[in-house]
């Protein structure tokens, strides 16, 4: 075990926790920022993307210990009122059936959409296709992320 | 007269609180000719009272309503309220939902599956809201004492048009409370719906996309513990010994206890347990024989051709037919066993106490899960209360109860609160599968390409009956024959969405195609004649309806502009089922040698459609579905083990895999019908016929992407 101290949602955190623990497991476990899915634990579905330094990176596969002091946001801290660009595209175009695979669709679509704000249409499918939903919302999981696309400066 | 259960009596009050007085309207979910009921703390104290869900206005104009039904990703929690809305002409931004918990003696239909929920609801939601509607309008005449025909209502607000006089509801909520319920509501002609057909957003987006906790694996309570379940990794296994002495020296595990076949590591985290999971030393010993998919492949091949049949379906004399005939045609199509891999695995929370037991998580079956509970601990069902979470996705899944069993058993065990997890592997080889099914169909044509016999044999794997004797082409054909041979495995089986027709209708309707291709007729013509035939000489009961089968054909085959598209292969298919009627067209393009599947045009039956945005959703998901499986879903057994263990192995589809899917629906008036399920049956046949032109050649397995002939095929 080790105390750990973690930059989320720019709030620091204290976690006594095994250093293997997956990112994924202490943020729901432990800190009770339970937004972050699990699906797969192998890095194969994408429901944990976090943003680790503005990156999308899966949480179930990054031990604790390796996010050491870089900034982790989660679906919790992505805006303050659930209105960042892409959310509010989420909610506009009704993307949601179960919802589940939606807090890493969303964090995958904003860490994108930051590095290109203005990409093409085979970007978009090219990024989001390493994100799986098992209620095959895909249609308009793209269309969102283009009409954020189009909203973001 | 039944008294109110302590969940809802507790739901109730504190919604009546919050509202601060107002009309609160019971009505009665079990009975669909009850008459509803002003619900006050007199009637309640007094306990005279019978209701099972109810609505409430409050003077502040909120209105709730209470959605009975799990919510699975199917957008129950937004039609049923829309429903009521309708009626009540309520203002739709102030209408709130919320899920209720179970309470058996109320919901006689608290589950999902089968798509059933909405044909089940339709009139009870509606009258209910008529009456809250008739009682508004009631108080508003007397206030303004103007007579009831003068009132109108909009948007939750009543007017006196001559006069000018308006009031929102939550005004005259109190007042309404003090009349008297009418004994027949009159509901709303159907053409003067204004909500009811328009698209509305998912009523829990806004905490969705925020990643506030809602499902059953967000469900934490101060104290719980953690368990993680070693079951028999074969089917077939069962357990003979435990050495857990090294899982138990884990940090962070609490306990491992065993139960029946399983072993439960008991600790203070997810990951702890996990790991230490992997410690445990396990000897089993064979109950039943290991089966292979080689296995299954030559037990299949037995069952056609000498197994034991069950006879479904019998017309005319269908060997005179064979032997009459000009021409035989022969397939046999074969489907894997499937997992229903929902996105959020199997868990679920219990805590029993000594008064009693407490569960919580997702499930489709609360009623079952509760039985079960009551049945591990003694305690009668009234001690033991379910709390329904949303749910990460279901496909059947959720239908069973064995994740509430085992969180029931450890923590009985345990005595302290525990959720049970599933890890994806857990949930992929822990069964209850799609069955593995194949089926052998024979059809005899005469001379003028009539098809005038018609065999069906289905064999599976636990599949039950793995055919649908009644639905088309039977009525259809003079002389035919439906059975079956079920294999009883090891292997779990259970409901997948769409159970049996999620295969059978790619099977028949991809069968069918040969029979048009040989007797020289184009698919949607020979169907159509098909159908022309069974209405002017049906053959036996008909229990689909031939006009509404045949409207969605001819709407398909307009919309995707059937047979007059210039390098665009074409394949047909439709399909009856839960109720619904769907027909579609797949589209294959080649690009640079390569036949790519485009687009999937649908045109959809389910009666009215109440949420325009949620009812695209289902038929969108439902295709990409029906394709994603057919093309790739696919688990094989070595020894009783599942090959696949997660999504590594078990592919997906994905976003760059996906046709563009196009969807009409018929407008009809007819009353709602489920779509849950009907999109996906008739899904993968289109697709598999459009690729067939494009190929010359037939796909008759699934997935394809184990076929030969789809080698090549993106
Ligand atoms: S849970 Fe991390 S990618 Fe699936
Ligand atoms: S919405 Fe259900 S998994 Fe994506």
């Amino acid at each position: 075990m080790a105390l750990l101290k973690l930059q989320i949602n720019n709030r620091s955190y204290e976690t006594d926790v095994e250093e293997d623990t997956p990112l994924l497991w202490v943020l729901r476990d432990n800190l009770g920022l339970v937004g972050t899915k699990f699906g797969c634990g192998i890095a194969q579905c994408g429901a944990c993307t976090v943003h680790l330094d503005g990156e999308a990176v899966r949480s179930c596969t990054l031990p604790v210990s390796a996010v050491g002091k870089g900034k982790v946001t989660t679906i919790e801290g992505l805006s303050e009122k659930g209105d960042h660009p892409v959310q509010k595209a989420w909610d506009e175009i009704d993307v949601a059936q179960c919802g589940y695979c939606q807090a890493g669709q969303i964090m995958t679509a904003a860490a994108f959409l930051k590095k290109n704000p203005k990409p093409t249409d085979a970007q978009i499918v090219e990024t989001m296709s390493g994100n799986l939903c098992r209620c095959g919302t895909y249609h308009r999981i793209r269309e969102a992320v283009k009409s954020a696309a189009s909203k973001t400066k | 007269m039944q008294n109110l259960e302590q969940t809802s009596r507790r739901n109730f009050l504190k919604i009546a609180s919050a509202a601060g007085g107002g009309l609160f309207l019971g009505f009665n979910w079990a009975n669909a000719a009850a008459v509803p009921v002003i619900v006050n703390p007199e009637s309640l104290a007094a306990g005279a009272v019978n209701f099972n869900s109810f609505l409430t206005i409050g003077t502040d104009n909120i209105i709730t309503i209470f959605s009975p039904n799990p919510e699975i990703g199917q957008g129950i929690k937004t039609a049923f309220p829309m429903i009521v809305a309708e009626e009540l002409d309520a203002d739709w931004t102030l209408v709130k939902t919320v899920q209720a918990n179970l309470d058996s003696s109320k919901y006689e239909r608290q589950v999902t599956g089968g798509s059933g929920a909405v044909p089940h609801s339709w009139e009870r939601l509606r009258k209910a809201g008529a009456t809250a509607r008739y009682l508004l309008v009631e108080a508003a005449s007397k206030r303004w004492n103007v007579p009831v025909s003068e009132i109108t209502t909009e948007k939750g607000k009543i007017f006196h048009k001559s006069s000018g006089k308006s009031l929102a509801y939550g005004a005259l909520a109190e007042e309404a409370s003090k009349l008297t319920v009418p004994k027949e509501v009159k509901l709303k002609d159907e053409k003067s719906f204004t909500l009811i057909g328009q698209s509305v957003r998912n009523v829990d987006n806004k905490n969705i996309i925020t990643g506030k906790p809602l499902f059953g694996l967000d469900f934490y309570r101060e104290g719980m513990l953690f368990a993680l379940i070693q079951r028999p990794k074969a089917f077939g296994l069962k357990l003979k010994s435990v050495d857990a002495e090294a899982a138990k020296k884990m940090p962070g595990i609490v306990n491992v206890v065993t139960f029946e076949n399983s072993v439960a590591v008991v600790g203070k985290s997810t990951w702890q347990v996990k790991k230490a999971r992997e410690l445990l030393k396990i000897e089993y010993e064979k109950e039943f024989d290991l089966e292979s998919s080689t296995d299954h492949n030559r037990i299949f091949k037995q069952l056609l051709d000498g197994g034991e049949a069950t006879v479904r379906r019998k017309n005319g004399d269908v060997d005179a037919a064979f032997k009459n005939a000009a021409k035989v045609i022969t397939a046999e199509y074969q489907c894997p066993f499937l997992p229903h891999s929902p996105l959020e695995p199997m868990n679920f929370f219990a805590h029993v106490r000594e008064d009693g037991v407490e569960l919580v998580g997702p499930t489709q079956t609360p009623d079952r899960a509760r039985g079960e509970a009551a049945k591990i601990t003694g305690f009668p069902p009234e001690k033991i209360t379910v709390e329904i979470t949303r749910q990460g996705g279901g496909f059947g899944r959720r239908l069973a109860a064995d994740f509430a069993i085992e969180a029931t058993h450890v923590s009985k065990l345990m005595k302290a609160p525990v959720k049970v997890i599933w890890t994806r592997e857990d949930d992929m080889t822990g069964g209850t599968y799609r069955p593995a099914v194949r089926y052998r169909f024979e059809a005899a044509l005469d001379k003028s390409g009539q098809m005038i016999g018609y065999k069906l044999r289905g064999v599976g794997m636990n599949a039950g009956n793995p055919t649908r004797e009644d639905n088309f082409p039977s009525g259809a054909v003079d002389n035919l024959l439906i059975d079956s041979v079920d294999h009883k495995s090891p292997i779990t089986t259970g409901p997948w969405r769409a159970p049996i027709t999620n295969f059978l209708a790619y099977a028949e309707q991809s069968f069918l195609d040969e029979v048009a291709e040989a007797a020289g007729k184009d698919p949607v013509q020979f169907r159509l004649e098909l159908l022309e035939k069974a209405k002017k000489a049906p053959v036996g009961e008909i229990k689909y309806d031939i006009d509404r089968m045949i409207a969605v054909i001819k709407l398909a085959a307009e919309k995707s502009n059937w047979g007059k598209k210039k390098g665009v292969h074409q394949g047909f298919s439709v399909y009856f089922s839960h109720r619904s009627y769907v027909a579609q067209v797949g589209e294959v393009i080649v690009e640079k040698g390569k036949p790519v599947l485009k687009n999937m045009i649908a045109a959809v039956d389910c009666g009215i459609v109440i949420n325009k945005s949620g009812s695209l959703q289902q038929v969108r998901g439902g295709v990409v579905d029906g394709i994603g499986h057919a093309m790739y879903g696919n688990l094989t057994f070595k020894d009783g083990v599942p090959d696949q263990s997660n999504f590594n192995g078990f592919r997906l589809i994905r976003m760059n895999e996906i046709p563009e899917v196009d969807v009409h629906f018929v407008d009809n008036g007819i009353s709602p019908t489920g779509l849950g399920e009907p999109a996906l049956p008739p899904a993968g046949a289109a697709a598999a016929n459009a690729f067939y032109r494009a190929t010359k050649k037939r796909l008759r397995n699934q997935p394809f992407i184990e076929e030969e002939a789809f080698k090549n095929i993106s």
